[in-house]
């Protein structure tokens, strides 16, 4: 067994937390400047020109990437000879997004009760937490602030296992190209396919973390995501919706078994403030 | 693209110039208003009651600034998406409201309602804060602190980039 105490994971957390909301995925920043360097398109220059400026500037204005700080998002994968001595993961990880939140400082986003009272919990706790449990002794944390333009513009379907494959590309490219400027393109697109309602959503998410423009080791998934990154790219809505040919950085599908008489899709859409880190402890 | 400099308040003729696309450089005294803030300047004018600033002077930007970190003029600043606000621009239009800042498309009843008005609607950059924290002067709470970062904050812009959406003729 492998004891970890609380006060350092918390600790761990924080200063990630914090570093993610100054920096942008690099690989991510990396795309936009080879955009910004070929495109031919006024608007489209303009914007990603601002956009890396804003990468450029929030570490050295020490202002955080974006107003929308983001909501705490923790995938977990913890070893089963690990144990936490202190807290559960989900008190750690709530007490960091506070604690980053005054550090910082962040802005408090997140409503106690989501229809009746939408009062400010005014810290930034709690944080959405997922653990899944692996083999061995270690912890591994993908961290990320998300912000809510994009998730409010993310999408589940519950498809039909004959839909045709041209279908459902269709209907998510629709779905993502109608968002227009809400989700502030240039987009990273996490798609999850399978297992069922609430698990083709958290391998959406999880897609997220891939590392950006990874190849799928599958080659169809391979083949879907770079169909459906040329699809969206095409579509003309640009940067910010302004318009120009990099609406979206990167598709990245996760899929798992599910139902013979299901087939869910969940699309979770992330912004250019591409905000996350893996920490391992 | 063309590139105009404009301080607030804007005059009719500076409005009549724009056309979808420009770039705006955008000076001047602006107050925030997201989602909270909307539903009560829209209280307070059903009620008659006078308000604080005049909308026909200012712009009202979608906006929840981030708090400031020690010593800062200002947070992390930045357009939320303006959509939320279809269904509740109308009455701050009819106050004599010119400009907006925000992100995004607006329905096409508030475009026609932009329109009609002669107003602008300018749309600022999402997730560029660090860049338009230069640009800001002055960043204070002005109405309803405890909303938190839903209350009206008064800002003073130096050359704020955005870009025209909706223009009336
Ligand atoms: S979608 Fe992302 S970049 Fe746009 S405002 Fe929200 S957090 Fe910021």
């Amino acid at each position: 067994m492998r004891y970890l105490k609380a006060e350092d994971i918390q600790k761990a957390l924080t200063q990630a937390i914090c570093q993610i909301s100054y920096e942008s995925d690099p690989k991510a920043v990396e795309r936009m400047r080879t955009a910004h360097e070929q495109s031919n398109h006024e608007l489209e220059r303009d914007v990603l020109g601002a956009i890396l400026e804003n990468n450029e500037l929030a570490a050295i204005d020490n202002i955080p990437l974006c107003q929308d700080t983001g909501c705490t998002v923790i995938i977990a994968e913890m070893g089963r000879e690990l144990v936490i001595e202190g807290a559960t993961l989900q008190e750690i990880a709530d007490r960091a997004a506070a604690e980053a939140q005054g550090k910082c400082p962040l802005r408090a986003s997140i409503s106690y009760d989501p229809l009746f009272r939408r009062k400010n919990s005014g810290n930034n706790s709690p944080a959405i937490v997922h653990i899944r449990q692996v083999e061995g002794k270690r912890l591994k944390l993908k961290i990320a602030q998300k912000g809510g333009g994009a998730e409010n513009m993310s999408f589940l379907m519950m498809l039909s296992p004959a839909t045709p494959l041209e279908k459902i590309k269709e209907q998510i490219v629709q779905r993502i190209v109608e968002s227009g400027s809400r989700a502030c393109p240039p987009l990273v697109v996490g798609i999850g396919i399978g297992g069922n309602f609430e698990r083709c959503a958290l391998l959406a998410k999880e897609a997220l973390f891939e590392e950006l423009g990874r190849k799928h080791p599958d080659e169809h998934y391979a083949a879907l995501e770079q169909e459906i990154l040329s699809m969206i790219n095409k579509c003309g809505k640009g940067a910010q919706g302004m318009g120009g040919g990099l609406t979206a950085l990167a598709v990245h599908v996760l899929h798992e078994a599910c139902h013979i008489a299901s087939l869910p899709i969940a699309v979770n859409l992330q912004c250019h403030a591409h905000r996350h880190v893996d920490i391992e402890l | 693209m063309q590139v105009h400099e404009l301080r607030l308040p804007l005059r009719a003729e500076d409005i009549r110039k724009l056309k979808e696309g420009d770039k705006v450089l955008l000076s001047g005294i602006i107050y925030t208003a997201r989602d909270q803030a909307h539903k009560k300047l829209i209280e307070l004018i059903e009620k008659g009651v006078d308000l604080p600033f005049k909308l026909r002077e200012t712009a009202i930007f979608y906006c929840g600034p981030s708090p400031k970190a020690e010593g800062k003029v200002c947070g992390a600043i930045g357009p939320t998406t303006s959509s939320r606000m279809d269904g509740l621009t109308l009455p701050l239009l009819q106050q004599g409201l010119k400009v907006i800042i925000g992100k995004g498309e607006r329905s096409a009843e508030c475009e026609r309602q932009i329109r009609e008005h002669g107003a602008v609607y300018l749309t600022a950059i999402g997730g560029i804060s660090a860049v338009l924290a230069r640009t800001i002067v002055s960043c204070e709470t002005y109405l309803w602190e405890e909303l938190g970062a839903e209350a009206v904050y008064r800002m003073e812009l130096d050359r704020l980039p955005c870009y025209v959406g909706i223009v009336g003729d």
